[in-house]
C-alpha cells in the first residue's frame, strides 16, 4: 500500500512538472512569434474568422458594448464579445495576442510593461469627467488650486471653501485605475491625493457621494444624470461638450482601442465603424461621451495640448 | 436457444462475467483514482504558480520582503512608489478575528439550541433557514451592507459608516451559517450514551451540556470556527463594499480599512502583467495562500485530536 501511495505520489509530480513546462515552452514560444509576425498568430486568426473579442476598461464597456449590438444587428454573422476587466488587463491581452482589441482609458506608454510601439492606438471617443459632490455641501464650483488643497488633505472642511461647516470625506478610485489617473494628472496636476474611501465602480462611487454627507469623488459625464450628486464646476467652467471639445475644460481623457499591429478583418471593420458617422453622432453622445468629432484640441501621451 | 436468451439469474451473472467483473474493478479503480489526482495536480499547480508569480516582485522587481510585509506605507504608482501591505494584512485579520469572535458563541448557541434544546423545531425549521443562508451570494451580502448597514452606522456611531465595524457585521452573518452547521453536526455525533450517563448521574441538562457534551464536542466546535474564520478571511466582494479600502491602518474600529482581498479584487484588473505593481498583487495572493494554510493546518490539528 505505502509503495503504491509513492508510486502515484510521483507520478503527479511528474505530470505537474510536465504540466508546468509545457506552459513555460508556450509562453516563450508565443513571444518570439508575437515578435516576428505581429499578431497573426492567435487574434488576428480569429478576427478573420467573424469572431473577435474586445476586452479593457469598464468605463468603455458599455459604449463599445452598445456600438457591437449595433453592428451585430446590421451583420449577422459577426460575433464581436465584449468584456470589461481593467485598462491593464485589456492592454495586457492584446499585447500577448490573446484578444483582437483592448479597450484603454490611458495611452499605452502610461502602463507599465506594455511596449506601446507594437500596439496601434485607435482613439474612439471621449470621456469628460469632474468632481462629484454630495449636495449638502454647498459647493458647485471650486478653483483648481481648492479642487487640489481638497484632494490633498489640506483643506479639510467644506467652510474652508464657501460651502457649509461639513467635514470632508474623500472617495478615490484604485491607483492604478485610469479614472484616477486622468482626474490626478488633468484635475491634481499630479498631486497625490490624500486617503479616503477607495471604490472601483462608478455607480458605487456615486451612491457613496450622494448618501454621505460632506463627501467629494469624481465621476464620467455620464453619471450626471439626476440631482443626487453636484456636478462641480472648475474655475467656473461647466463640463460639457462643448467647453471640452474647446480645450476650456481641463479634465478628459481619451477613449482607446488598442490593436497588435494594424487592425484585420473583422476588427477593422468594427474600428472603421467606431469611427463612423452612425456611431459618433448617435452611440456616443447618447452614451454621455464626446464624439471625437467634437474635439478642437489634441493631447499626446505626454499631455501637451495643441490645437487641431 | 431459448433459454440462451433469457436473463440469467444474478448468481448466473456473477460467475458467467467474472473476468469482466475484474476488469470492471480495475476500471473504477482507476476512474477514482484519476478524480483524485486531478485534483491534487491542481492544487499543487495553482500552489506552484502561485508561488512563483508571487516571489516575482522580490526576484524581479527586488522589493525588500521584510519592508512589504511590514511597512505600513502603501503608493505602487508614480515616482516614489513604495510597497507596504501590512495596513491589509492587519485589516484582513481584525475582521477575520472580529467576526469569528461575534459569530462563534452565536452559531454555538444556535447549535446547542438545534440539537439539544429543540431538535425536532430544529431540524425542521431552523436547519434549512440557516442552509438557506449558505446559499446568498456574497455579493448580495455586500450590496445589503452598502444601503442597510453603512448608513446605519454612519446615523448611530462615530465615523462615516464605511469601517471596520462594518465589515465585521457582514462577515459575521456570512460565517455565522457555517459555523452553525458545523456545530450543529458535531453536536449531533456526540453517542447518546454521554447525555444518559450524565442524566443518570443527577446532572440538569444544562449541567450535560455545560460540562459534558461541549468539552467532548470541543475540537470539532472549533474546527467549526476555524473553517468559519477561513470563510472570512477569503472574502472580497461584500467586503470591498463595506470597508472603506483605505490604505491607512485603522485607528479605532469604525475607521474605514482594507483587506488584502479588497486590494486585490480592486487593483488587479487595472494593472498590466509582469508591471511592479501587478507583482506584488500577485504576492499578497501568495500570502493569502499560506495564511489559508495555516487555518488548515490548524483544523488538520484538532480534528486530529477530535476523541469520539
Amino acid at each position: 500500500m505505502k509503495k503504491m501511495k509513492l508510486s502515484v505520489l510521483l507520478a503527479m509530480f511528474a505530470l505537474v512538472i510536465g504540466v508546468l513546462a509545457a506552459c513555460g515552452g508556450n509562453a516563450g514560444g508565443e513571444e518570439t512569434e508575437g515578435n516576428t509576425s505581429g499578431n497573426s498568430n492567435s487574434g488576428g486568426g480569429e478576427a478573420s474568422e467573424t469572431s473577435i473579442v474586445v476586452a479593457g476598461s469598464s468605463a468603455m464597456q458599455p459604449l463599445v458594448a452598445a456600438a457591437a449590438e449595433q453592428y451585430k444587428g446590421d451583420n449577422a454573422d459577426a460575433d464581436i464579445q465584449v468584456q470589461a476587466g481593467g485598462s491593464g488587463a485589456g492592454l495586457s491581452q492584446v499585447q500577448e495576442g490573446s484578444i483582437a482589441i483592448g479597450n484603454s482609458d490611458v495611452f499605452a506608454e502610461e502602463k507599465e510593461g506594455i511596449d506601446a510601439e507594437a500596439l496601434v492606438d485607435h482613439k474612439v471617443a471621449v470621456v469628460g469627467m469632474t468632481a462629484a459632490i454630495n449636495p449638502n455641501a454647498g459647493v458647485d464650483d471650486l478653483t483648481k488650486q481648492q479642487l487640489i488643497d481638497i484632494f490633498t488633505g489640506k483643506v479639510t472642511n467644506w467652510s474652508e471653501v464657501g460651502g457649509n461647516d461639513q467635514e470632508i470625506t474623500l472617495v478615490n478610485r484604485p491607483d492604478s485605475s485610469g479614472t484616477r489617473a486622468t482626474f490626478v494628472k488633468y484635475a491634481l496636476d499630479g498631486e497625490t491625493p490624500a486617503e479616503g474611501i477607495t471604490e472601483d465602480s462608478s455607480n458605487t462611487v456615486k451612491q457613496i457621494v450622494a448618501d454621505t454627507d460632506g463627501a467629494i469623488g469624481y465621476l464620467a459625464l455620464s453619471y450626471f444624470d439626476d440631482d443626487t450628486v453636484v456636478k462641480g464646476k472648475i474655475d467656473g467652467v461647466e463640463a460639457t461638450n462643448e467647453t471640452i471639445g474647446s480645450g476650456e475644460f481641463p479634465i478628459w481623457a481619451y477613449q482607446h482601442s488598442y490593436t497588435n499591429g494594424d487592425p484585420e478583418g473583422l476588427a477593422k471593420e468594427f474600428l472603421d465603424y467606431m469611427m463612423s458617422d452612425e456611431v459618433q453622432t448617435s452611440i456616443v453622445p447618447e452614451q454621455g461621451y464626446v464624439p471625437m468629432t467634437d474635439m478642437q484640441v489634441e493631447r499626446d501621451a505626454e499631455g501637451n495640448i495643441t490645437e487641431k | 436457444m431459448a433459454k440462451a436468451s433469457v436473463t440469467p439469474s444474478a448468481e448466473e451473472r456473477l460467475i458467467l462475467t467474472k473476468k469482466n467483473r475484474r476488469w470492471d474493478e480495475v476500471r473504477g479503480r482507476s476512474l477514482v483514482t484519476i478524480c483524485a489526482i486531478i485534483m491534487i495536480v491542481a492544487t499543487i499547480a495553482v500552489t506552484i504558480f502561485l508561488a512563483q508569480k508571487g516571489l516575482q516582485s522580490f526576484t524581479v522587481n527586488n522589493i525588500n520582503p521584510i519592508a512589504y510585509l511590514t511597512s505600513t506605507n502603501w503608493n505602487p504608482v508614480g515616482e516614489n512608489a513604495s510597497f507596504g501591505i501590512f495596513p491589509f494584512i492587519f485589516g484582513s485579520l481584525a475582521v477575520t478575528f472580529l467576526s469569528a469572535l461575534i459569530a462563534a458563541p452565536l452559531g454555538i448557541g444556535a447549535a446547542i439550541f438545534m440539537s439539544e434544546i429543540a431538535p425536532k423545531f430544529g431540524k425542521k425549521f431552523l436547519q434549512p433557514v440557516i442552509e438557506l443562508l449558505v446559499g446568498i451570494p456574497s455579493v448580495v451580502y455586500g450590496f445589503i451592507g452598502l444601503v442597510v448597514l453603512v448608513p446605519l452606522v454612519r446615523d448611530n456611531l462615530p465615523g462615516i459608516g464605511f469601517s471596520l465595524f462594518a465589515g465585521v457585521i457582514v462577515l459575521t452573518v456570512m460565517i455565522l451559517p457555517t459555523v452553525t452547521t458545523i456545530a450543529t453536526d458535531a453536536m449531533r455525533s456526540l453517542p447518546n450514551s454521554l447525555r444518559q450517563g450524565s442524566l443518570a448521574l443527577g446532572a440538569t441538562r444544562w449541567q450535560t451540556i455545560r460540562k459534558v457534551l461541549i468539552p467532548a464536542a470541543l475540537p470539532s466546535l472549533l474546527t467549526a470556527i476555524v473553517l468559519g474564520m477561513a470563510r472570512a478571511f477569503g472574502e472580497a466582494l461584500a467586503v470591498q463594499m463595506v470597508i472603506g479600502n483605505t490604505r491607512d491602518l485603522p485607528g479605532s474600529i469604525f475607521d474605514t480599512s482594507a483587506t488584502l482581498t479588497t486590494i486585490v479584487t480592486l487593483n488587479i484588473g487595472h494593472t498590466t502583467y509582469g508591471s511592479i505593481e501587478n507583482n506584488t498583487l500577485w504576492s499578497m495572493g501568495l500570502i493569502l495562500l499560506i495564511i489559508s494554510f495555516v487555518f488548515i493546518f490548524i483544523v488538520r490539528y484538532l480534528s486530529g485530536r477530535r476523541k469520539i
